[in-house]
């Protein structure tokens, strides 16, 4: 279930309860979240969209725990991570959160398996152990013939399959993905999204997908629209017509 | 060590770039290298001198000679346990830019007194029997690819005329930093066979059975030949090698000078090319950071592939010095002890490293502090 009242559901992964973000530039500030709440059940698959600007990129963040809110609590699994320190929230990340970003997301320099591997590099898993998950995870991405390219050896769809793979090998308990098709032609696009519906239907993962592509938006479970500091659910008849 | 292959990876980015970067340490380290073999050249002798030997000359100057008679006259000097005494002989091979020492030895005394000078006995049984004998020191031999009953020329500058010796043997030294490049013969065919100066020698070496006693008989022998035709300025060998380098001017000053210049240049370019490299990089640097990486192992993370170029150019151009130096002494006999020794290496490498880490420090503690959600927005 997903939805955007504190309607405390019992066992929703993902609770916010009035989360506000507010920037300040200048004079000037700009409330991009105004106490938005949120809960999304584990094995859903959900859709941010929203105009340019909207903070949907900065909701993603924050649940994702790259960014702290000013007010509000982000509790996920159970645990309260609003007031983890620094240190905390990155010990964190790397255990619960896999992401998947529009834009640089491999490094260059690094074959497939190794950027693939950079997640487990922070475990204690030995060298044995990391290429069997390594292995594992670009084969359900259907990379295992790619294995020792170089991400511009890669195409661009390609390489998004890899920074999934990467997302999914230490088995985090949900993915956030920062329009991850906004850089890819219609059918390397679709290629992603059936992915994305896979580890959800096959793996139970559960993933929150920001993006503009209506169509992409169709393939989720939920959509939620961000407008104007607030969050809403959307029929998904309304979004992809 | 898992981390090793992104290290390693990062030096392949921008390929001009690294390679400028490791040719500022490698040319940097080669010269910290030469500068630190030829202040040590200057000052090994300081080093290696021995604390328990005192050298006697005459007060005016090393060149004026001292009296065959003070041998005896120093033995009887309490304390003393040992007297040699050696002449300069000031001889080429050849032609003047094959100059070397030769010393005119007392063949009696000159072995007990240097004992790390090792020569096999039935050598210097063979110079002792031969007037015209002579010891070479290893590194001369393979100067002038001598070899032994080799009978060698040599033209007295001093004495005049042509002087012939014949090789009765080599020798080498217990430590690696000893002077091997020296020529013995006897005191006695020097004084058969020159047309003035009999009865004189150059210099004593005396023998103290307690070096904590050489300041004082030091001063006993100066008295005992003061207000004589040949008054005496007697010091431990250590001070007279430092006083003979002291003649060259301040050397430590001037190759530190250029050191210091050389290091803070080589510091601000691989600062500046750290810096780019790492800007380049923001993205990159918070990915890893949202994938988990610690800030202090992402410090560790810059800091170290700074130090890996200071450590593989470093290494480079100290071994290219290594190289250089092995071809031998380059002035031909200003500086007998040119070595680069294991310490000036390990040295070396550990101020390669500092200036690693310094150049890496304000690129590392940017990255440190870069926050994700910028660092995946900006570039
Ligand atoms: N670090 C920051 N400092 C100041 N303002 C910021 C900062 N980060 C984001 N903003 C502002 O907050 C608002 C929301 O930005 P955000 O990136 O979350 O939008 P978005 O919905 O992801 O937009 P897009 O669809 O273009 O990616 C924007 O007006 C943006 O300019
Ligand atoms: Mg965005």
């Amino acid at each position: 279930m997903v939805s955007t009242q504190p309607n405390q559901s019992p066992k929703a992964l993902i609770v916010l309860r009035n989360v506000s973000k507010r920037y300040r530039r200048g004079l000037e500030t700009i409330d991009v979240l105004s106490q938005v709440n949120l809960d999304i059940d584990a094995g859903e698959f959900v859709a941010f969209m929203g105009p340019s600007g909207s903070g949907k990129t900065t909701l993603l963040n924050l649940i994702g725990g790259l960014d702290v809110p000013d007010n509000g609590s982000i509790i996920i699994a159970g645990e309260e991570i609003t007031g983890f320190s620094d240190s905390m929230l990155t010990a964190w990340r790397a255990r619960h959160v896999g992401f998947v970003f529009q834009l640089y997301n491999l490094i260059p320099v690094l074959t497939a398996y190794q950027n693939v591997e950079l997640p487990l590099l922070l475990t204690r898993l030995n060298k044995k152990s990391r290429k069997k998950h390594v292995e594992t995870a670009l084969s359900i991405v259907g990379l295992n013939d790619r294995m020792h390219h170089y991400p511009r050896q890669l195409s661009g769809g390609q390489e998004q399959r890899v920074a999934i793979a990467r997302a999914i090998v230490s088995d985090p308990t949900f993915l956030l993905c920062d329009e991850p098709t906004g850089d890819l032609d219609r059918a390397s696009a679709n290629d992603i999204l059936d992915l994305l519906q896979r580890l959800v239907s096959d793996y139970k993962k559960t993933v929150l997908m920001v993006t503009h592509d209506p169509m992409a938006a169709g393939k989720a479970n939920a959509i939620l629209h961000l407008d104007k500091g607030k969050l809403n659910s959307v029929s998904k008849g309304l979004a992809t017509s | 060590m898992k981390w090793l292959p992104l290290l390693f990876a990062n030096l392949k980015r921008k390929k001009t770039r690294s390679l400028m970067t490791l040719g500022s340490f490698i040319v940097a380290f080669f010269l910290y290298g030469l500068l630190a073999t030829i202040n040590d050249a200057f000052n090994q002798g300081i080093e290696i001198a021995g604390a328990d030997r005192l050298v006697v000359r005459n007060r005016i100057s090393l060149i004026m000679p001292l009296p065959e008679s003070y041998k005896e006259q120093l033995k009887q000097i309490q304390g003393i346990s040992g007297v040699t005494y050696g002449s300069w002989f000031g001889g080429v091979y050849k032609e003047e830019r094959n100059f070397f020492p030769q010393f005119a030895i007392d063949t009696d005394t000159y072995r007990d007194m240097f004992p790390e000078y090792i020569i096999p006995d039935d050598q210097w049984k063979e110079f002792l029997k031969d007037r015209e004998g002579c010891i070479v020191g290893k590194t001369l031999m393979n100067r002038f690819n001598w070899s032994l009953h080799d009978r060698i020329p040599i033209k007295a500058s001093i004495y005049g005329g042509v002087w012939e010796f014949n090789i009765c043997g080599i020798y080498s030294g217990k430590r690696k930093t000893d002077d091997t490049s020296q020529f013995w013969f006897h005191h006695k065919y020097l004084d058969e066979r020159r047309q003035w100066g009999h009865g004189t020698v150059g210099w004593y070496y005396a023998k103290v059975d307690n070096p904590d006693n050489a300041l004082r008989i030091s001063e006993t022998i100066d008295n005992r030949f003061a207000n004589s035709p040949f008054e005496t300025t007697t010091e431990t060998e250590k001070s007279f090698a430092a006083g003979f380098v002291r003649q060259f001017g301040n050397i430590k000053l001037i190759i530190r000078s250029v050191g210091a210049v050389v290091f803070f240049t080589l510091i601000l370019i691989t600062g500046s090319n750290m810096a780019v490299s790492i800007r380049e990089r923001t993205g990159e640097i918070a990915i890893l950071k949202t994938l988990g990486m610690s800030r202090i192992r992402v410090l560790v993370l810059v800091l170290s592939e700074s130090v890996l170029y200071a450590l593989i150019g470093g290494g480079i151009g100290i071994g290219l010095a290594k190289l250089y130096t092995l071809g031998g002494d380059p002035t031909k006999g200003m500086l007998p002890l040119f070595y680069l020794s294991g310490y000036t290496i390990g040295s070396a490498l550990t101020v390669a490293a500092l200036v690693g880490i310094t150049a890496g420090l304000i690129p590392a503690v940017n990255a440190l502090n870069l926050r994700i959600a910028d660092g995946l927005r900006r570039v």
